[in-house]
């Protein structure tokens, strides 16, 4: 007879290990899955974890870690802080659009003009798209205690909608031939957000990224907030009555974590991007779920984790055009990990004991 | 602008036809709820259902066993969400994110070979006289079985809920799981059951977007249909008649926001699509004020010893 008991404290022990384990199952499992796809399960998993590392190519591929990591950790560091407080902000691929859609409009207002003010005021911008646009579902929270997940996840769709309309409409690029998308960032000196040092793939979004962790590194442990945060997500009670606000805490925690989505978005379409397009989103505000929780909503290991899951996205394309494997195999993939993280967790909580029932 | 082009009665059959999705994966979900366990994955089991349907019909040319194969692919998917939350006892809001995620993938996976086909068409039900006659005819008898058979689940629902033994003990599930643990239920037991019920309607709402209502398969076909009904089961106050219009004016939303892009109306395309997503939440905001119908233990985890 197996039973669960739960431990007294949550194990630090399994805590930590959890991440490692689910990553070593999803392994596993995804060989297994890319076999019965037909491809070499051992030549499959090696392509995506090795190869972008430290295969032939690599000079070419570590710099795409940090272009795509830095917007899975910085969207992450900000649900993060929310998912800590029970606060579900799942929206955070509309506030990524919105940001972007923000920062690139005004950028794309000053063109012609060269100045070193365009750029930091299309980060502002952006920054305000994603606050915004999580701004509606904590007002609509606060006042009339409408659910936050469906609120953040309708606007998702309309974001995706709005995209389409800009990019058909009022950004199309009025000397690109009728195509649709924006005029191209990267050929716009004062709005291209290039690397830092040439190819290194460190743009402002990295750094931003950077400062995002150690900013919540700060907040969640030397700040009252951050314990206001901590304190509400682990007992609800406990938190009202040693005077934590919920519907400030609320405002705070969608607030910030559509602003760096939008900030996310914003680096995004003035760098890597460069364009804005009816599809230039690719899911990141997902993604960047599993990564918060991979990370074990905790700031450094959100940040490595936002480098695994930009490995598998940078791996999974390897696979693809090596192997041709299908690219919804890495959406499966990435989403095994998250269902292996959630299960094992749970020897973090409680540990398995084996034998009869006593009875109490 | 030529809204004479709209023609009524093919406009309510159709949105009929648009509110048979949401019917399933609502009464489903409402049915999860009620058991006190919240499935934020009813998109990616509805998607899983579509691609199961598509896939299974177009093999063997029967689309009423594609809706079979929707409710099994739908079922056997919650049942990881069920192994995740009532086993391992995981945040529910978490997993339910990871089904959707992990549906979403799996069904790209499943579809790359079906894109493009055309599935076998399901014929609708032969009334005979009865849809010839004029307005009522072709708006009530028109329709395939799966159709009648959303409203009559909706029915069965309601009454197996309200007036059996079974439905009294879900809902005392739901309501306290803690003294339903005390009576001797089996609180785990009948909350995956529940569960695989949520699945296999969410799939069969799904395929019959794919097999029906499109009818093709394409990525992400359902797009935010499962999210809707989440939102409905809110709006419907955990009451299955009360769900049951909620579709209809969703339903309705939707067909008419098409026929108005059809019709040619001066309001770009992107914003009558976004329609539906704003009315629900529209609707939310009003609705969302009265919280006591949910069930008192919707989305707490159970565990025997605490």
């Amino acid at each position: 007879m197996i039973r669960l008991e739960k431990r007294p404290q949550p194990s630090r022990l399994f805590s930590l290990a959890t991440p490692l384990l689910a990553v070593l199952a999803t392994m596993f499992f995804g060989g297994l899955l890319f076999a019965a796809l037909g491809k070499e399960p051992l030549t499959s998993i090696q392509t995506i974890f090795w190869e972008p590392l430290f295969g032939e190519f690599s000079f070419f591929y570590r710099p795409q870690l940090l272009i795509k990591g830095a917007p899975l950790i910085l969207i992450a560091i900000g649900l993060s802080l929310g998912f800590k407080a029970g606060i579900w902000n799942i929206g955070a691929e509309g506030q990524y659009i919105m940001g972007a859609l923000f920062g690139a409009g005004v950028g794309l207002a000053f063109y012609p003009l060269e100045g070193f003010y365009i750029f930091p005021l299309m980060v502002l911008a952006g920054a305000f798209g994603g606050w915004i646009w999580a701004m509606i579902p904590a007002l609509l929270k606060v006042k009339f205690g409408t659910n936050e997940i469906l609120v953040s996840l309708m606007l998702v769709y309309v974001a995706e909608q709005f995209l389409a309309s800009m990019s058909l409409g009022l950004l199309k690029n009025p000397e690109g031939f009728g195509f649709p998308g924006s005029r191209n960032l990267q050929q716009y000196e004062s709005a291209f957000n290039g690397d830092l040092i040439a190819g290194s793939g460190m743009h402002w979004g990295v750094v931003c990224a950077m400062i995002a962790v150690i900013f919540a590194y700060v907040l969640l442990t030397r700040h009252r907030l951050g314990f206001a945060i901590r304190v509400t997500g682990e007992a609800p009670r406990a938190a009202r009555f040693s005077g934590v606000n919920p519907t400030r805490l609320v405002v705070f925690c969608l607030g910030i974590s559509g602003l760096l989505a939008g900030l996310a978005g914003m680096f995004e379409v003035s760098g890597p991007a460069g364009q804005v397009t009816i599809d230039f989103n690719v899911g990141y505000g997902f993604t960047a779920i599993i990564v918060a929780f991979l990370g074990r909503l905790h700031p450094i290991g959100i940040l490595l984790a936002g480098l695994l899951m930009a490995l598998t996205y940078i791996g999974g394309d390897i696979a693809q055009s090596q192997l041709g494997l299908p690219a919804a195999a890495i959406q499966v993939f990435q989403g095994m990990l998250l269902f292996f993280l959630l299960a094992l967790d749970m020897f973090t909580n409680y540990r398995l004991r084996f034998g009869r029932t006593e009875v109490a | 602008m030529d809204l004479s082009a709209i023609n009524p009665i093919l406009f309510v059959a159709g949105f009929l036809v648009a509110a048979t999705p949401l019917i399933f994966a609502a009464i489903g979900e409402l049915v999860v709820e009620k058991s006190g366990t919240l499935n934020l994955g009813v998109e990616g089991m509805m998607i899983t259902g579509a691609i199961c349907g598509f896939a299974t019909a177009v093999e063997t040319g029967s689309p009423l066993l594609g809706f079979a194969a929707a409710a099994v692919g739908g079922a056997l998917l919650s049942l990881l969400f069920a192994f995740l939350t009532q086993i391992t006892l995981a945040n529910q809001v978490a997993s339910g994110l990871a089904l959707t995620l992990f549906g979403l993938g799996l069904s790209a996976l499943l579809g790359q070979s079906y894109v493009g086909i055309k599935p076998p068409r399901l014929n609708d039900i032969n009334f005979g006289p009865l849809s010839d006659i004029p307005v009522i005819g072709p708006i009530l008898f028109t329709h395939d079985i799966i159709l009648y058979l959303g409203i009559a689940l909706v029915a069965a629902t309601w009454a197996v809920l309200k007036f059996t033994r079974a439905g009294l003990i879900l809902r005392a599930v739901g309501e306290s799981h803690d003294a339903a643990h005390a009576l001797g239920y089996k609180v785990v037991r009948i909350r995956t059951l529940a569960i695989m019920f949520g699945g296999a309607c969410a799939g069969i709402g799904g395929a019959y977007i794919s097999l029906i209502r499109v009818p093709q398969w394409t990525e992400g076909m359902t797009a935010g249909v499962g999210w809707i009904a989440l939102a409905l089961v809110v709006f419907a106050s955990w009451k299955p008649w009360r769900l049951l219009l909620g579709a209809y004016l969703f339903g309705g939303i939707t067909q008419l926001q098409l026929n108005l892009q059809g019709a040619g109306v001066a309001i770009p395309v992107e914003y009558l699509a976004m329609s539906p997503y704003v009315i629900t939440i529209i609707v939310l905001v009003i609705l969302s004020r009265d919280k006591s119908a949910a069930p008192a233990c919707l989305g707490r985890t159970f565990h025997a010893s605490s």
